[in-house]
């Protein structure tokens, strides 16, 4: 390994697809566990990698990872969709896991995070699930990094006075 | 970092290589994966040995950084590489422990030219020809490669090998004797010779 920096600002074109899937792939999958349950998060990521791999002429170095993580919700948002067409638990396209289904996520704070608005939940988990900075949640929720940030602080407020209550 | 930031983050889901395996198997199968590579314990370090659709791309020395090599694939050949299996890294790899155990003189292996091209091409090409156990000067591979004149352009050719070892650029030394650099070390293009030498014999 080199010294630069993990995502390598300073490069341009697509990195080796290895090194992004050693840094970032862990993450991802990790992310997906919580965005679409464990059952069904290692087909949603193997969708992710498959298709960023047919696009991969269009990675940057300096980007890959919150191009990854886009990638990775819009299947999970197409994951929770086919499963909605199912006589499924909920109604909502964009519902996360139940706690029943989402079985190895098993800390109780998951059970608060289920409870926030969509947009605090997304950033909250891809903040410290994903590992994304603010501007990289931006990124892949297509809002400002000044939202992202809002999106997350606001979260985490909620969370806390949530668990405050118990 | 808080610990309820701790808590969301949670433990990292198990079984990473297998996931890994699940989707490089299908990445294959779709042909998305246009470089392979696999690393190689040897008595010089570890070595990579990469191959494409067509045969081995190329083969890194231990000297030479995983990251750095990977970086350099990627501008020069695909960026679409992953560390797994394809059968000519296995034959390669059995071939390489055969050479270094001094079991094997002359490797059969389908070689990717693609990273090297026109008079160096011609170097290395002419290299590829110079016997086990066997030496060339600098001089004599310009030569051979249509160029006399071109020695420093020879030296440049093997300095940048992709594909040491195998097109044995070891068997090239300065025309005054010495053994002259090598991207492996010093040490270790004595140690092929030594080995060579010995085995040539018998």
């Amino acid at each position: 390994m080199t010294g630069k920096s993990r995502d390598d600002p300073g490069g341009t074109g697509p990195p080796p697809f290895e090194s992004a899937l050693e840094r970032h792939g862990p993450r991802v999958h990790s992310w997906l566990v919580a965005r679409v349950g464990p059952d069904r998060a290692e087909d949603v990521f193997q969708e992710t990698m498959l298709a960023a791999l047919r696009s991969w002429h269009r990675a940057e170095s300096g980007s890959v990872r919150s191009w990854l993580f886009t990638i990775a919700r819009n299947k999970a948002i197409d994951e929770v969709r086919s499963a909605g067409r199912r006589p499924a638990p909920e109604g909502e396209v964009d519902s996360w896991p139940s706690a029943a289904v989402a079985d190895g996520i098993e800390d109780p704070v998951w059970d608060e995070v289920r409870g926030l608005p969509e947009k605090q939940k997304a950033a909250v988990t891809l903040r410290f699930r994903g590992g994304l900075t603010h501007r990289e949640i931006g990124t892949v929720m297509g809002i400002s990094e000044a939202a992202a940030r809002r999106n997350v602080f606001e979260g985490l407020r909620a969370l806390r006075e949530r668990m405050d209550d118990e | 970092m808080s610990e309820l930031e701790r808590r969301i983050g949670g433990e990292m889901p198990g079984g990473w290589d297998g996931i890994r395996e699940d989707l490089l198997r299908r990445a294959s199968d779709e042909a998305l994966i246009d470089l392979a590579y696999e690393r190689h314990e040897s008595p010089f370090g570890d070595l990579l040995v990469v191959a494409g659709e067509e045969g081995i791309v190329r083969i890194a020395l231990g000297a030479e950084p995983e990251e750095v090599v990977l970086r350099d694939l990627a501008r020069r050949a695909s960026p679409r590489i992953a560390r797994t299996g394809r059968t000519p890294i296995a034959v390669a790899r059995s071939q390489l422990d055969a050479y270094f155990e001094g079991d094997l003189r002359e490797f059969d292996l389908p070689l990717d030219w693609r990273l090297t091209r026109g008079f160096r091409r011609e170097v290395l090409r002419e290299t590829a020809a110079i016997p086990y156990g066997a030496t060339a000067s600098y001089a004599e591979m310009a030569d051979r490669a249509g160029s006399p004149r071109a020695v420093r352009a020879a030296g440049t050719a093997l300095a940048t090998n992709p594909l040491p070892i195998v097109v044995p650029c070891h068997r090239v030394l300065r025309s005054d004797g010495k053994v002259g650099s090598y991207l492996g070390g010093t040490s270790m293009k004595e140690s092929l010779l030594r080995l060579e030498r010995e085995r040539a014999g018998t």
